[in-house]
């Protein structure tokens, strides 16, 4: 948990926002320590956290969360976080040896032809679903990224009803929180990832948008932020507000300027 | 993931070398987040990825036009694998591994440790005659010099000979030659290559015992995966063939498999890949996304670079596109991006490119009387600024401020 950045998105480890979908979205550079940051604050929170991780291995999330102060093995003891191992799921899906197991893998849709994504949106509704013994506040679900989905093989179509499916149990009916990282740039072509980028932007409250530096690498300067709060279309007329910074990542922590003011400037 | 420290040790004031993982040999650990590092084979490819290529991790390189240096790369990191001990697994749809195992690089390991004793004699002799004030150092033990030659990090190569086929049978190594697996080149389906490959990874992975999580009985030891020209048509793959390839996932859904599979055991990866033959650019950014390290490479061969005066030292580019965030926030991008390469008689090797243009810019603002090379690049300054285009940003602001100085 980045204590400067809390203060820049005005939140607060007491008085939790619900029923947000935040969207971050990296382009050309690689936006994963804001992934760090909200498993770390809604773990501290004492939230519900369900992380889909497709891109690393448990524990790199885990070394990295110690180094902001939380320990993911404990929280995942206590039933508070429910980790989805990607990279482990997707091994034993595609090396399975006909033998099947009673328990369903979240990514079955590897193996077969239908390619939807029930039986993830099952394993994240089931994980998050409120008990009688609830101890936690309110349900987060944490995607890192959701363009892997397309690299293996998801039909967008039915990535985006997953998406939506998604939004419509945690964001509406569990009043919990989602936060999800895409991956975008301007010169791919990749028209399906764009279809979803423009799906995310268009649904989300906040945007958090990171850019590698368009001059090119520097040593204080790792890229800049763009913090962008949607309008609520309840009350009309209201418009986006955006916000423009500057950041540097350190060993355990991140530091945010206004663009300019960098110690490679002043 | 292999971290070389304890990386569950609660206080922060222990030290992160040193932890068991760190004796197998032809390893370390990184000085940046203590993770247990291969050398690559080639010192300088090492220093630009950061120092070495973590175990657990997968190497990309994007290939040349005409396929000339990354088969190079490749051979290097086997012949590191064979110097160092560690087991190899080579896949090929091309040619048979057994082929490109007979054409590795000889190391120069004898003749390195031969000068090296050479010198130390000569300079203790020297010492013994000229320093008497010494005296009390000449009972001292002369440095170790020969700490067993393949627990060192990373060797030398001589690329004009080849690998002794002695050296060769003393490491297990696992090869894949994908028409002997298929059967017949014609039976394999789209997809079907790539399943082959990583169930015969897998299999390796938990017969060899490089699983890390089933306890291992011997010594352990690392598994370096080389798998050449992955993506091109010879491995059933149509990416290269068409703008929208009907099987767009089946090289994506390896690539995390494997990714998996690396993850969960030492071993290290390297890939090559013909990038400028793919014709779909989604496929290459999600492809990049899901690897670690990615490298390319780009010759002047055919290109008008190639008789550029900037450039007749190199004969290409050199790009890192992608550096890996290991169990850090930070990751390890060295400072410049303007690499190229030269392939010697003997030995491969990436150098910084900026330096050549650098030292004009600085010698024009201080205004310093202008020296012989000066004059030399001056002349060929219509080709100088037409490298500043291709050179990135942060170097073409660079150049642009070298014509407002220029008198």
């Amino acid at each position: 948990m980045f204590v400067e950045l809390n203060h820049l998105l005005n939140s607060d480890l007491d008085k939790l926002k619900q029923e947000e979908l935040t969207l971050i979205c990296d382009i050309k550079t690689d936006g994963s320590f804001l992934v760090h940051h909200f498993l770390s604050f809604y773990l501290r929170a004492g939230c519900k956290v369900c992380f889909v991780a497709l891109v690393q291995s448990f524990s790199h999330y885990n070394i990295v969360a110690q180094k902001l102060g939380v320990n993911l093995t404990t929280a995942k003891e206590r039933g508070q976080l429910v980790f989805l191992e990607g990279l482990k799921s997707s091994v034993n899906v595609l090396l399975a040896d006909g033998q099947k197991s009673e328990q369903k893998n979240p990514l079955q849709f590897l193996s077969d032809t239908s390619c939807d994504l029930k039986v993830l949106y099952d394993f994240v509704r089931n994980s998050l679903a409120l008990s009688s013994t609830n101890t936690w506040k309110c349900p987060v679900l944490l995607v890192d990224d959701v363009s892997v989905l397309l690299s293996l093989g998801v039909n967008t179509i039915h990535l985006l009803d997953f998406l939506h499916y998604c939004r419509a149990t945690i964001c509406s009916q569990l009043e919990g929180n989602m936060v999800v990282l895409v991956h975008s740039s301007d010169d791919s072509e990749d028209e399906e990832n764009e279809l979803l980028v423009n799906y995310l932007c268009h649904h989300s409250n906040l945007i958090l948008q990171v850019e590698g530096l368009a001059t090119g690498f520097c040593k204080e300067v790792h890229g800049q932020l763009r913090i962008t709060w949607k309008g609520s279309c309840r009350q009309k007329g209201e418009k986006d507000v955006v916000k423009d910074y500057q950041y540097r990542i350190h060993d355990k922590t991140v530091t945010f300027f206004a663009r300019g003011t960098s110690a490679a400037v002043l | 993931m292999f971290a070389a420290g304890g990386s569950m040790a609660s206080s922060s004031f222990r030290r992160k070398v040193g932890g068991g993982l760190a004796v197998i040999p032809g390893t370390r650990a990184s000085v940046h987040n203590g993770q247990l590092l291969v050398s690559t084979g080639a010192s300088s490819l090492d220093s630009v990825i950061g120092g070495g290529l973590a175990v657990g991790t997968l190497l990309l390189i994007e290939e040349d036009k005409y396929n000339m240096y990354s088969n190079l790369l490749l051979k290097y990191f086997i012949a590191e694998g064979v110097v160092s001990g560690h087991d190899l697994f080579v896949a090929s749809a091309e040619e048979d591994p057994s082929s490109i195992l007979q054409e590795l690089p000889a190391p120069l390991l004898d003749d390195f440790h031969k000068n090296n004793l050479d010198k130390e004699e000569k300079t203790t002799g020297d010492l013994q005659k000229s320093m008497k004030i010494a005296w009390r150092y000449q009972n001292l033990p002369k440095l170790e010099v020969t700490p067993a030659a393949r627990s060192r990090f990373g060797h030398h190569y001589d690329l004009s000979k080849a690998m002794s086929s002695e050296m060769l049978q003393a490491v297990r190594c696992h090869t894949f030659f994908l028409p002997t697996e298929c059967g017949s080149a014609i039976c394999c389906s789209m997809g079907h290559a790539y399943t082959l490959l990583l169930q015969s990874i897998h299999r390796v992975i938990q017969q060899e015992g490089f699983d890390g999580s089933c306890p291992q009985k011997k010594h352990k030891n690392i598994l370096r995966i080389v798998l050449q020209s992955l993506g091109s048509v010879l491995w059933g793959d149509d990416i290269c063939c068409s703008d929208h390839p009907q099987y767009i996932h089946s090289l994506t859904r390896f690539l995390h498999a494997l990714r998996g599979l690396l993850r969960m055991s030492l071993s290290a990866c390297v890939i090559s890949l013909p990038a400028h033959l793919i014709q779909n650019k989604a496929i290459l950014s999600r492809v990049r996304n899901l690897s670690d390290t990615v490298v390319g490479l780009e010759s002047f061969i055919g290109s008008a670079r190639e008789t550029n005066a900037l450039y007749k030292d190199y004969h290409g580019l050199f790009h890192v596109y992608q550096c890996p965030r290991l169990n850090s926030l930070l990751c390890d991008v060295s400072g410049t991006k303007d690499l190229a390469f030269k392939l010697q008689r003997k030995q491969f090797t990436i150098e910084i490119v900026i330096h050549v243009e650098l030292q004009g810019v600085l010698r024009n603002c201080l205004h310093l009387p202008p020296d012989l090379s000066d004059r030399a690049s001056r002349s060929s300054k219509q080709d100088l600024s037409e490298c500043s285009k291709v050179l990135n940003a942060g170097c073409a602001a660079m150049t642009a401020g070298r014509t407002h100085l220029d008198f």
